[in-house]
């Protein structure tokens, strides 16, 4: 018998039942700790996973870590002091939230493993603000199939909710990319007729939605396409193939890191068009810090980098330190936020927060997975909030905040250039948003209620 | 009973097959056990592991028996893991499971043969820039057929429905009904179980004879017959054929394959999996993948537990495991694995070198000191190595 445990294989199969063993030990210490009863059933009475009599889990997937971190990794911070916040106030129907956030550094595959763990193993009640367009597609199909509300995707792809019929669970939440693409296009056709126009995209959904709305009303005015691969940090030939095509408006649907990018090139080409960024890549302090580091210094960064840029607002950022809504998100931040200050990213993710807690209150004390689906599709469109234009929601469509304005960048801050503009995919015409959406404020305590 | 005895020993020495399979079958029990008292977390968690050891076990026949290194195994697994997509596009696909992983590893294999025809006139340093250059182009090649395959977004995979019988099957043995995570689970350990066997088998052949002989030193190998080029060139094919294997449970557990689940980083860290393990040892690829599966999360939730911030907490988990390869390679260079079975095999070495002077009995005053006769470990080292 000693002999044969010098076998490898037989090292094999001991390794094996070892490590095996081991695994199914952490499950049995885990599934204890988690309080015991498994929620398998999926929402059968009326108690739904992850909510007890006084709180609520809900969870979500961000980037804490890797290239697509900076700026992102603040989005999770943000909704977690908003939290924090209305738990201090005593929770929703004195439900404490417990937030519960997990890394998945931007690589689908790992998006999938920690949402399996949120669902299967956290047993959240549902997904709140899961960022990103490919690393969301991989979990969206399992979410469904397994009936957990997808709040919020921080993505402005379309799919996440022009057919509620396919995704059931799943809101989108910013504007989605087609609109944005629509209303910049307008707004050029309109004010920039003679402009040569080049377009600066993302090759994916982002990039193709934008194309679509843009084409609608600039087709004859564009010159160029240029199409960049998100993590190829090389683009020199797409700007100056803009410049070559004698562009002289660039409009650029892209991350951050690729504003910084193109800024640096264009500046080594003497390419000087007039920009305009959408609403995702023009975080002048962000885009500010990456130009120095990208450049090594050699060019100052700082939130005045984009000043003479045009880009889109639909929610108001740390540039407006009146708005009521932003002084409300400085205090929370003051409260309960940690270390730093207060960033648009963050108010990005309070954003979306205040939009779930009214969610949570619209749902009612009997809280379930279909419950809340329903009551969004219901008073979705009604809410209010620091969104400036109204939520789509409804039965036919899950889409999210349905317009924006469009401004110019001045020492760091957005001046407007229109009033709020709202129009909805494909035909839709795009109109002036008279929801007095954009002059509301926050309720005294900050925390909304039931509509 | 002593004659039973014999004969078993025996048998356990003479039959490689007999013994593997065997070995295979208690694997499986263990399988069936664990997986049935495990949540379903826990088992697509070991399926991650499962699809990370078939790799690692692919590649550690590569590296640790053929001494050839691969950075492009990531790749590999990518190519099974669209081909599994490719054919497994919605829930009506027909194609029946087991097929889709065989031609996920057929076509593996075919892409193997290809790269490994040009890696086997490279060495060293040269091998390395030629399969990173495979691991660069590969993602590249789903974003630039965008139509087909699915672009930066990558293409979803379905899970068909699990067939009636094995559905009755699992009920009759086990007594519970089975879960589509329990059911992945089982194809990925099952795919794991036969890879084993196949590369174990292999391992122990003329044919791995062979790659350990190229391994060793070329111009005595090829002195010897053997035919350096054929030989490099199936090695690389074989474990080609595993990372296929893993790509294609790959692609049915995570149910997506696109561009960024494929990046330098996966042929990286299976790289360290096999480094942590022990490199040649399939025991230590299985270590190493259940490192990489459990360690992030173990550490993730010991930070947070430590009242850490998430963004904190997240960035231990490289921290550790970066800690935890520096410790290996500094205190166990020949990873975990290997280091146990040389601990393991001294021991043996200097019991049967006690024995042996007992037993003769010339010189009862030194029993086991070293000095005595060194014949013996020597016969014992080399059979332990050739059977």
């Amino acid at each position: 018998m000693r002999r044969r445990l010098h076998r490898p294989t037989t090292l094999v199969a001991a390794a094996t039942a070892g490590v095996l063993l081991l695994g199914a030990c952490g499950a049995g210490g885990r599934d204890d700790d988690g309080g015991g009863g498994d929620g398998g059933d999926g929402g059968g009475g009326a108690t739904a996973p992850g909510v007890t009599e006084d709180s609520i889990k809900i969870g979500a997937h961000f980037p804490l870590t890797g290239v697509a971190a900076p700026g992102y990794n603040e989005i999770p911070t943000g909704a977690k002091a908003y939290f924090d916040y209305v738990n201090a106030q005593g929770g929703v129907h004195g439900r404490q939230i417990e937030y519960v956030v997990r890394d998945d550094g931007y690589n689908p595959t790992n998006t999938s493993s920690v949402t399996n763990e949120l669902v299967l193993e956290e047993e959240i009640f549902a997904m709140v603000g899961g960022l990103g367009t490919p690393t969301h597609s991989a979990v969206v199909d399992f979410l469904n199939d397994e009936g957990v509300p997808d709040f919020f995707v921080s993505s402005g792809s379309l799919q996440w909710g022009d057919d509620p019929e396919a995704y059931p669970y799943t809101f989108g939440w910013q504007p989605d990319y087609e609109i944005e693409g629509k209303i910049i296009g307008q707004y050029v056709a309109e004010n920039m007729p003679d402009a040569k126009v080049g377009l600066f995209l993302q090759d994916d959904d982002f990039g193709d939605d934008a194309e679509k709305g843009v084409r609608q009303f600039l087709d004859d005015q564009v010159v160029a396409a240029e199409r960049y691969t998100s993590g190829n940090t090389d683009v020199g030939p797409q700007i100056a193939g803009l410049q070559a095509a004698g562009a002289d408006l660039v409009l650029s649907f892209n991350t951050p890191s690729y504003t910084a990018l193109s800024q640096l090139v264009a500046l080594r080409l003497g390419y000087e068009p007039q920009w305009f960024y959408t609403n995702v890549g023009s975080d002048a302090d962000l885009v500010g810090s990456l130009l120095s580091r990208f450049s090594e210094g050699a060019v100052e960064g700082g939130s005045s980098s984009l000043d003479g840029v045009m880009t889109t607002e639909y929610i108001p950022g740390v540039d407006q330190p009146d708005d009521p809504w932003v002084q409300l998100w400085q205090k929370v931040w003051d409260e309960h936020g940690e270390k730093g200050k207060l960033t648009n990213y963050r108010v990005y993710g309070m954003s979306h927060a205040y939009a779930f807690v009214q969610a949570l209150q619209a749902a009612g004390e009997d809280l379930t997975r279909d419950g809340i689906v329903e009551a969004m599709e219901e008073v979705g469109a009604d809410l209010e909030g620091p969104q400036l234009a109204p939520f789509r929601y409804s039965s036919d469509s899950h889409l999210g905040i349905s317009g924006m304005r469009v401004v110019e960048i001045q020492d760091g801050a957005g001046e407007d250039l229109t009033p709020v503009l709202i129009t909805d995919i494909g035909d839709a015409e795009i109109v002036e948003d008279d929801s007095g959406q954009d002059g509301d404020a926050p309720p005294e305590n900050g925390v909304p209620e039931a509509p | 009973m002593a004659a039973l005895r014999t004969r078993a020993s025996a048998w356990w020495a003479g039959s490689i097959l007999g013994r593997h399979l065997l070995v295979a079958l208690l694997g499986l029990v263990v399988v069936v056990v664990v997986l049935e008292s495990s949540s379903d977390f826990r088992n697509l968690q070991l399926a991650s592991m499962a699809y990370l050891g078939i790799a690692a076990g692919g590649l550690t026949v590569l590296t640790g028996l053929n001494g050839q290194i691969s950075l492009g195994h990531g790749a590999l697994m990518a190519i099974g893991a669209y081909t599994t997509a490719l054919l497994l596009d919605d829930r009506e696909a027909s194609t029946p499971l087991p097929l889709v992983v065989l031609a996920a590893v057929v076509v593996t294999l075919l892409v193997g043969i290809a790269v490994g025809a040009a890696a086997a006139r490279l060495h060293g340093p040269y091998l390395a820039g030629a399969t990173l250059a495979l691991a660069v182009a590969v993602p590249g090649i789903a974003l630039y057929f965008k139509e087909q395959l699915g672009g930066e977004q990558g293409l979803r995979v379905v899970l068909p429905d699990i067939p009636a019988w094995v559905l009755d099957l699992a009920y009759f043995v086990t007594g519970q009904d089975l879960t589509r995570s329990r059911y992945v689970a089982y194809l990925a350990w099952l795919t794991l179980v036969i890879t084993f066997v196949l590369l174990a088998n292999l391992a122990r052949s003329r044919v791995g004879r062979r790659w350990r002989a190229v391994r060793d030193d070329e111009v005595a190998a090829e002195l010897a017959g053997v035919h350096l080029g054929r030989a490099r060139v199936s090695a690389f094919v074989v474990s080609a054929a595993a990372a296929g294997a893993a790509g294609a449970m790959m692609a049915l557990t995570v149910r997506l394959a696109a561009p960024s689940g494929f990046t330098l980083t996966l042929s990286l860290t299976l790289l360290s999996a096999v480094v942590l393990g022990g490199l040649g040892s399939l025991a230590g690829a299985l270590l190493g993948a259940a490192l990489l599966t459990f360690l992030p999360q173990v550490v993730t939730d010991i930070g947070v537990d430590a009242g850490l911030s998430d963004i904190r907490a997240a960035e231990l988990a490289p921290l550790v495991y970066g800690v935890v390869m520096v410790l290996v390679i500094l205190l166990a260079p020949a990873g975990i694995v290997g280091t146990v079975r040389t601990a393991l095999l001294k021991r043996r070495l200097r019991r049967s070198a006690a024995a042996q002077t007992r037993t003769a009995g010339t010189n009862p005053t030194a029993p086991g000191t070293p000095g005595t006769p060194t014949t013996d470990p020597a016969t014992t080292t080399s059979k332990g190595s050739t059977t």
